[in-house]
C-alpha cells in the first residue's frame, strides 16, 4: 500500500438498524479508503446499503442506527468516538454533502445565498459579509449570474440550477471529502453530462476527495477512480475502475454489468439477467448473501460467510470462488438464452399514424380570462408527426419537458389533442377516448411509468387481469376460459399461477410492472405503448423487463411505441427512434442511423451526454448550454437555436427548419444540410477520439 | 405580491357575496309574518299594510335582497324588534367590541403559549411534554365549552369566590375587566390551547422529517440554529391558517361561552335574534360575523404569503 | 370480479384490524366505550329503570344504591335520563352525520374526479358556506326551521356536506391520475365503475376516519344546541339540555350537571380514540379541515 495517509478511512465498519425492535444489520464488515484527489464511486440498486454507508463514513445514523462496530478515519482521527456536538464542527467543513434532492434539500424559506453564506460564516466563526464570497463561488459552480441567483429562492431555479447551489454549498468552506449522494439521478442527461464535468474538476481544483454514491454504473464509469461494489449490505468487490469494468471477478459484478443494455446489440439478443431479488434487511442469507442468485454458487457460500480478500494491489473481493474465476476457469455468468426469434418479423406496413397533433394545456385561470391574459398556454405537443410500422418498436425519447409522454398519451386517449388526424390499422383514430370502439381500445394499451401505481392496490393481480380480458374481449367468454387466460398471461410474463391471488402490496416493482405488461397484453393489441417503463427499476430487474418485453413482440407480433429518456434501453428494444424537441419531432430514423452521424446537433449531443459503463471510451463531448425552454414561450424559428452548439446564425432564430432526407426513411429538422453535417460530424469525431 | 394581494381580496368580495345570498336566503326562510311580529296581535289590518310597505316586504325577493345588502354595505342597518326597537348598528358595534375583546383576551393567552407547547411536544414525541400535551388536548377534545365553562364557575365563582360568575361589564376599571373575563377567556383557551398544540405539533414533526434538516446538519449548524431558524418558520405556516380557523370557531364557541358566563356579547345577540325571529337584527348580526371571520383568513392568508417565498414569488 | 371479492378484502381487512386493535390499549378502550353506547343507544329504554319523564323518587336525591345518579329538582331518575338520552344523541347525530357521508362522498367524488367547471362552482359555493361559522350556521338554520329533531338533522347535514366532500374530494384527486385509474378508462369502463370500484376503497380510509371524527362533532353539536335551549324539546332527555336546565341548581345538585358532562366526555373521547386507532390502522394521514 502506498503512504499517503487517505483522507478517509473504514475498517471493519458496521452499521445496525433498529426495526420493531430487533436490532438488523444493514451494512457488514465495510474496509475501504480514500485517498486525496481521487473520487471513489460506491455503487449498488437499492437496499444494497450504499446510502447508509456514505452516511456512516460521515458519522450520522438515523435515529434508529447504530454503529455497531469498526472505525472511520478522517485523516487518521476516528470520527465513531465523537459525539454529535463534535461532530457539527467537521459536518460542513471538513466532511460536506451533495444531497439526491437538491430541491427539497434547501430550506424553501430562505434566499440561495443565505443557506450558502450560513455554512461559512458558522464554521468560519465570523459574521464577515460572506457576499463577495458567495457569489465567486456560485460563480465557480457555473452559475452565469451569480448576483441575481444569491437573491433567488430554491423553487425559483432549474433541477440543475438547484444541484448546483448544493454544490457550491458543499465546498464553500474548502472541505477534505466530499460526499455526493446520487446528486443527478433527478437530472435530465444532457444536465447531468454538465454537471458531471463539473464535479471533476471542482474536486480536483479543491484538493478534496469524493465519495460519488449511484445506482448508475455508467456515471461511475465516466467519473469515477475507482469503484465499491455493494450487495445486500456489503462489498462484494472493490477496484479501480478500468480492472473492475474490464475484468469483473465477482459474479455479481459480472452480472450487473451484463445486464446493462448496450446500444449495439441487436434486436435479437436477450439480456443476460439475474434470477431473484436482493433480500430485505430481515432476510439476509447466512452464507454469502449473494449466493441465492449466484450461478456459480457452491453448498460451501451458503453456509460460509467468504471473506474481503485482496486479491492484488487495489483490487478486493468478497467471493469463495473468486480464483477459479480469475484463472479463467469458469464464467461468472448466467448461460444467456438462446436468441429470440420472430415468427413474424417487423413489417414496413404502418400500423398506427399520427399527423400534425397539437395539445395546447391552457394554464390561463380565471382571473386571467377576466382581465383578457389570455396568454398562459403550454405547447406540449406542437405539430407532431410520428408512424409506426407494424411489428417494430419505434423508441421516443428527449429530455423532460420535450412533450414525449403527452404525444403517447395523446395516442392512447388518456389526453385530447386539440387537433390532427390519427389512424391505426388504416382505421380513424378518434381524438376523444370516449368515441373509439371496444375494437380499436383492444387494440391500443398502455404500459405505465411508476410501477406502485400501475394496479389498484384493492383488487388481486387475478382481479386485475380478469376484468380486463373480460372487458376486452371480443366474444362473450366463459369464466373458465377467463381463469385459463390469466394463468396464461402470468406464464407469459414469467409469474407462477399462484401470483393471481395476490395484492399489489405483496409484489415487488419488477413483479408489477410484469403484471402490467401482463394487463396490456391481455387482449392481443397491435400496439403497447410503454411510458418509461424501466426507470423506476433498478438495472438487474429492469433487464428482465426489457427481455420480456422483447419476447411477448416476438411472440404476439405486437409494436411498441417506447418512451424513455434512458437512450441505451431505446437503443436496445427500439428498430426506429424519433427524436422529440420542445413539442416536435426533430429527427427519426432507425436506431443505427440515428446513433451515427448525420444526426440532428440536439441528437448528437443527447448521444454525447449518455454517459457509458466503459470508463477506456471517451465519446466526443458536447455539452448543452442552459435548460430546455419552457413550452409557454417557445423561440422562434429553429425551437433548438438557443441551445444549438451547430448554430448557423440569424435564420435559425428566423425560419422554421425545413425536413432534410438522410435516406431510408432517416429524417432531419435542420437548416444545415444532411452533407455539411456528415462533414461536420464525422470531422469531430475523428479528432477527439 | 401586489397581484397576490389583489386576487385575494377579489375572492373574498366573491366568497361574501355568495355568503350574503346564504345568509339572506336562510333568513327569509324564516316562518312568520314581519309586520305582525312588530306590531304584535293586536295590530290592525290597515296598519300592518302600511309597515309592510314601509320594509318593502312587498317587493319581489330579489329587489328585497338588493335593497338590504346595498344598506347593509352603506351602514343602513336599519332597526331591531325588540324592545324599545333600538337601531342596528350601534348595538351590534357595541355587542361586537365586548366579543372581540374577549377574542383578543382568548387569543393572547392560547397562541403564544399552544406554540410552545406544540413546539416542545414535536421536537421529542414520546417525550413527557408531547404526553402532557396528547393528554391535555384529548380531554379538551371530550369536554363542550359550556361543560368546561360551568365547571370553572364552580370551582372558582362557586366554591372558592375569588372571580366573578357573571362576565357583563357595565363600568369597570383594568383590573376588574380583567377579573370579570378571566374566566371565560380561560375557557376558550383551553380549547383553542389544545388545537393550537396539535397542529403545531404535527407541523413541527412534519417539517423535522424533510431533508433539509438533515442537510442542515450536516451543515455543521448547532441545533438551535435548525430549530429556530429553519424548522419553526416553516412549521407555523401550518398553524397560521389553523389559527385562522380557529378564529371562526372562536366565533362560534362564543356564543356558548357568552352565553355561560351571562356576556353581553355579540353571541347573545344572535341567540337572542333567533328567540325574537328578529330578521333584520339577525341578517346584521351574521353577516358581521361572516366578515370578521373572512377578515381573519384574508390575514392568515397574508401572512402566509409574506412568510412563504413560494407563494410571494409565484 | 365479483363483489364478493370486495368483500374479502374488507373482511381481511376487518380482521386485521381487529388484530391490530386488540394490540394498541388506547384504541381498544376507545372501541370498547363507542361500543357500550351504541349498545345503550340500542337497548337503553329496556335497560333504564325508570322513564325518563316519570317521576322516580324524592326529589334532590344524592346518588345511591337506588338511583346511582342521583334524581333531579323534580325526582327524575339522573341515571335513566342519561341511558335514554343516549339513543336521543346518538340517533340524532348518527343519522346526520350518515346521511352528511352519503352525500358528501358522492359529490367528493364526482367533483374529485371531474373537475373543471362543477368542481370550481360547488366548491366555492361550499367555502362560502364554510365561511359562516358552524354554530351561526346552526342557529340560523334553527331559528328559520324551529326546534325539532328533523331540524337537528338538517342542521348536520348542511354543515357536514361542505366539509365530507372536501376531504372525499382531495383523496380523490391522490388517485385520479394513477395507472389503475388510466388502465381502467382504456379498457373502456364506464364513470360508474371507475367511481365506485376503482377509486372508491382508495378513500374509504379517509372516509372512515372523517366519518368517526364528524360524529363526534355531530355529538357536540347536538348537546351544545341542547344546552341552548334550542335542540331536542323537552320532556326529551337531551345530554345538553340536562347540563343547562342543571345550572342554577349547580351548588345543590352538582350530580345532575356531572353524569350528563361525564356521558359527553366519555361518549366523545372514546370516538376520537377510535378515530386515531382508525387512522394509524388505516395508515391515513389526514388534514384537518
Amino acid at each position: 500500500m502506498s503512504d499517503i495517509q487517505p483522507v478517509i478511512a473504514a475498517h471493519n465498519l458496521s452499521v445496525d438498524y433498529r426495526l420493531n425492535k430487533v436490532w438488523l444489520n444493514a451494512v457488514r464488515d465495510i474496509t475501504l479508503h480514500i485517498n486525496p484527489l481521487q473520487i471513489h464511486g460506491l455503487v449498488g440498486e437499492s437496499g444494497s446499503g450504499k446510502s447508509t454507508l456514505a452516511l456512516a463514513l460521515m458519522n450520522y445514523l438515523a435515529a434508529n442506527g447504530r454503529i455497531s462496530s469498526g472505525e472511520v478515519l478522517l485523516e487518521g482521527d476516528d470520527l465513531t468516538q465523537k459525539s454529535v456536538n463534535e461532530m457539527r464542527q467537521i459536518w460542513g467543513s471538513k466532511i460536506s454533502l451533495v444531497p439526491q434532492d437538491a430541491l427539497s434539500s434547501l430550506n424553501p424559506s430562505y434566499t440561495i445565498g443565505n443557506q450558502i453564506a450560513e455554512v461559512f460564516q458558522h464554521h468560519a466563526k465570523t459574521r464577515i459579509n460572506t457576499r463577495q464570497l458567495v457569489i465567486d463561488m456560485l460563480r465557480r459552480v457555473g452559475i452565469a449570474d451569480p448576483e441575481v441567483v444569491a437573491q433567488r429562492y430554491p423553487h425559483q431555479l432549474s433541477g440543475g440550477m438547484q444541484q448546483r447551489v448544493t454544490i457550491a454549498m458543499a465546498l464553500i468552506t474548502q472541505p477534505r471529502l466530499l460526499v455526493l449522494d446520487e446528486p443527478t439521478t433527478a437530472l435530465d442527461v444532457t444536465t447531468q453530462a454538465v454537471i458531471l464535468d463539473l464535479f471533476r474538476d471542482l474536486i480536483r481544483d479543491h484538493n478534496a476527495a469524493g465519495l460519488y454514491v449511484s445506482h448508475d454504473l455508467g456515471v461511475v464509469a465516466q467519473l469515477c477512480d475507482d469503484v465499491t461494489v455493494m450487495y445486500a449490505g456489503e462489498i462484494m468487490e472493490s477496484a479501480s475502475v478500468e480492472t473492475l469494468f474490464k475484468r469483473p471477478t465477482h459474479p455479481y459484478t459480472a452480472g450487473l454489468l451484463a445486464s446493462l443494455p448496450k446500444p449495439t446489440q441487436d434486436t435479437e439478443t436477450r439480456l443476460p439477467t439475474m434470477p431473484g431479488v436482493q433480500p430485505s434487511l430481515a432476510d439476509r442469507p447466512a452464507g454469502c448473501v449473494f449466493a441465492p442468485r449466484c450461478p456459480i454458487a457452491l453448498q460451501l457460500c451458503a453456509d460460509q460467510k467468504p471473506a474481503l480478500e485482496i486479491m492484488r494491489d487495489g483490487h478486493t473481493i468478497r467471493c469463495h470462488r473468486w480464483r477459479e474465476i480469475d484463472a479463467g476457469e469458469i464464467s461468472p455468468l448466467h448461460d444467456i438464452d438462446e436468441k429470440i426469434t420472430s415468427e413474424r418479423p417487423p413489417d414496413i406496413d404502418y400500423i398506427m399514424t399520427a399527423e400534425g397533433m397539437h395539445k395546447y394545456f391552457d394554464e390561463n385561470t380565471l382571473w386571467d380570462r377576466i382581465t383578457r391574459r389570455k396568454d398562459r398556454y403550454v405547447h406540449a405537443v406542437d405539430d407532431a408527426d410520428l408512424r409506426i410500422r407494424a411489428r417494430s418498436t419505434l423508441g421516443l425519447v428527449g429530455e423532460s419537458g420535450s412533450g414525449k409522454t403527452t404525444l403517447a398519451r395523446i395516442i392512447v386517449g388518456l389526453e385530447t389533442a386539440d387537433s390532427g388526424k390519427m389512424h391505426l390499422l388504416e382505421k380513424s383514430l378518434a381524438n376523444h377516448l370516449s368515441a373509439r370502439s371496444r375494437d380499436l381500445l383492444r387494440e391500443l394499451q398502455m404500459v405505465f411509468q411508476n410501477p406502485n401505481d400501475t394496479l389498484n392496490p384493492y383488487h388481486t393481480v387475478g382481479q386485475a387481469l380478469a376484468r380486463t380480458i373480460r372487458r376486452l374481449s371480443d366474444k362473450p367468454i366463459s369464466k373458465q376460459q377467463v381463469q385459463e387466460r390469466v394463468i396464461d398471461l402470468l406464464k407469459s410474463v414469467r409469474l407462477s399461477a399462484d401470483y393471481a391471488d395476490r395484492y399489489p402490496e405483496e409484489l415487488s416493482g419488477g413483479e408489477k410492472q410484469r403484471v402490467a405488461i401482463a394487463r396490456a397484453f391481455a387482449a392481443n393489441p397491435a400496439l403497447v405503448v410503454a411510458d418509461e417503463p424501466t426507470s423506476a427499476l433498478d438495472v438487474s430487474v429492469q433487464a428482465v423487463i426489457l427481455n420480456l418485453l422483447k419476447d411477448l413482440r416476438a411472440q404476439e407480433g405486437a409494436s411498441y411505441l417506447l418512451i424513455s429518456h434512458d437512450l441505451a434501453a431505446v437503443a436496445y428494444l427500439a428498430d426506429w427512434i424519433a427524436v422529440m424537441y420542445l413539442g416536435q419531432i426533430v429527427e427519426v430514423g432507425d436506431t443505427e442511423d440515428v446513433y451515427d452521424a448525420p444526426s440532428h446537433p440536439y441528437t448528437e449531443a443527447l448521444v454525447s451526454a449518455i454517459p457509458e459503463p466503459d470508463p477506456t471510451l471517451k465519446r466526443k463531448q458536447i455539452r448543452l448550454d442552459g435548460d430546455i425552454p419552457s413550452a409557454r414561450n417557445i423561440p422562434p424559428g429553429c425551437r433548438f437555436h438557443t441551445r444549438c452548439p451547430r448554430y448557423l446564425g440569424d435564420i435559425c432564430k428566423t425560419k422554421a427548419p425545413p425536413w432534410r432526407d438522410a435516406g431510408d426513411g432517416h429524417l432531419i429538422r435542420c437548416h444545415i444540410e444532411i452533407d455539411e453535417l456528415i462533414r461536420l460530424q464525422s470531422a469531430e469525431e475523428a479528432g477527439t477520439v | 405580491m401586489a397581484r397576490f394581494i389583489l386576487r385575494r381580496l377579489l375572492l373574498l368580495l366573491v366568497t361574501l357575496f355568495v355568503t350574503s345570498m346564504i345568509v339572506f336566503a336562510l333568513t327569509q326562510l324564516l316562518p312568520g309574518d314581519v309586520a305582525r311580529l312588530i306590531l304584535g296581535r293586536e295590530a290592525g289590518e290597515q296598519a300592518l299594510i302600511n309597515l309592510r310597505a314601509e320594509l318593502g316586504l312587498n317587493d319581489p325577493i330579489p329587489v328585497q335582497y338588493i335593497k338590504w345588502l346595498s344598506g347593509f354595505i352603506v351602514g343602513d342597518w336599519g332597526v331591531a324588534f325588540g324592545p324599545g326597537r333600538p337601531e342596528i348598528l350601534p348595538l351590534v358595534a357595541e355587542r361586537l367590541g365586548n366579543s372581540l375583546r374577549l377574542a383578543f383576551f382568548a387569543l393572547a393567552l392560547s397562541i403564544p403559549l399552544g406554540i410552545l407547547l406544540g413546539l416542545a411536544a414535536g421536537l421529542k414525541p414520546g417525550g413527557i411534554i408531547d404526553g402532557i400535551v396528547s393528554i391535555f388536548s384529548l380531554s379538551v377534545v371530550g369536554l363542550p365549552e359550556f361543560v368546561t365553562g360551568l365547571v370553572l364557575i364552580n370551582i372558582f365563582a362557586i366554591q372558592l369566590d375569588i372571580l366573578p360568575a357573571s362576565a357583563s361589564t357595565t363600568e369597570a376599571n383594568l383590573i376588574e375587566w380583567i377579573r370579570r373575563l378571566l374566566l371565560p377567556a380561560i375557557t376558550a383557551t383551553l380549547v383553542l390551547l389544545g388545537y393550537i398544540a396539535r397542529m403545531t405539533r404535527a407541523g413541527v414533526i412534519d417539517e423535522m422529517r424533510k431533508p433539509y434538516v438533515r442537510m442542515a446538519t450536516l451543515k455543521g449548524l448547532p441545533r438551535r440554529t435548525i430549530i429556530f431558524k429553519h424548522v419553526l418558520r416553516n412549521a407555523l405556516l401550518p398553524t397560521i391558517t389553523i389559527i385562522a380557523i380557529s378564529f371562526g370557531w372562536l366565533i362560534g364557541g362564543i356564543v356558548i361561552i357568552e352565553s355561560v358566563f351571562s356576556y353581553n356579547g355579540i353571541g347573545r345577540l344572535i341567540i337572542d335574534a333567533v328567540g325574537r325571529k328578529d330578521i333584520p337584527l339577525l341578517q346584521a348580526v351574521v353577516m358581521v360575523v361572516v366578515v370578521f371571520y373572512a377578515l381573519a383568513s384574508l390575514v392568515a392568508d397574508l401572512l402566509y404569503a409574506a412568510l412563504n417565498p413560494r407563494i410571494r414569488l409565484e | 370480479m365479483t363483489p364478493l371479492s370486495f368483500f374479502n378484502r374488507l373482511a381481511r381487512l376487518t380482521i386485521t384490524s381487529g388484530k391490530q386493535f386488540a394490540h394498541d390499549p388506547l384504541t381498544l378502550v376507545g372501541t370498547l366505550i363507542v361500543a357500550l353506547f351504541i349498545f345503550l343507544a340500542i337497548f337503553g329504554p329496556a335497560i333504564a329503570p325508570y322513564d325518563f319523564a316519570e317521576r322516580a323518587g324524592p326529589p334532590r336525591q344524592a346518588p345511591t344504591w337506588a338511583y346511582p345518579f342521583g334524581t333531579d329538582n323534580l325526582g327524575r331518575d339522573v341515571f335513566s335520563r342519561v341511558i335514554w338520552g343516549t339513543r336521543e344523541i346518538m340517533g340524532l347525530s348518527g343519522l346526520g352525520t350518515g346521511i352528511s357521508v352519503a352525500i358528501g362522498l358522492c359529490v367528493g367524488l364526482v367533483i374529485g374526479y371531474f373537475g373543471g367547471l362543477l368542481d370550481e362552482i360547488i366548491s366555492r359555493a361550499f367555502d362560502s358556506l364554510l365561511g359562516i361559522p358552524a354554530l351561526v350556521l346552526a342557529l340560523v338554520l334553527l331559528g328559520t326551521l324551529g326546534p325539532s329533531n328533523f331540524s337537528i338533522i338538517a342542521v348536520i347535514v348542511i354543515i357536514y356536506v361542505p366539509i365530507i366532500t372536501r376531504v372525499i374530494r382531495s383523496a380523490t384527486l391522490n388517485v385520479r391520475d394513477s395507472g389503475y385509474i388510466e388502465a381502467a378508462k382504456l379498457r373502456g369502463e364506464s364513470i360508474l365503475y371507475i367511481l365506485f370500484r376503482e377509486i372508491l376503497p382508495s378513500v374509504l380510509p379517509a372516509l372512515a376516519v372523517e366519518a368517526a371524527l364528524r360524529f363526534s362533532y355531530a355529538i357536540f353539536l347536538t348537546a351544545s344546541l341542547g344546552f341552548l335551549g334550542l335542540g331536542v324539546q323537552p320532556p326529551s332527555p337531551d345530554w345538553g339540555r340536562m347540563i343547562g336546565e342543571s345550572r342554577n341548581f349547580m351548588r345543590l345538585l352538582p350530580w345532575m350537571m356531572a353524569f350528563p358532562a361525564a356521558a359527553i366526555a366519555l361518549l366523545v373521547i372514546g370516538i376520537n380514540l377510535f378515530a386515531d386507532g382508525l387512522r394509524k390502522i388505516l395508515r391515513y394521514e389526514g388534514q384537518d379541515v
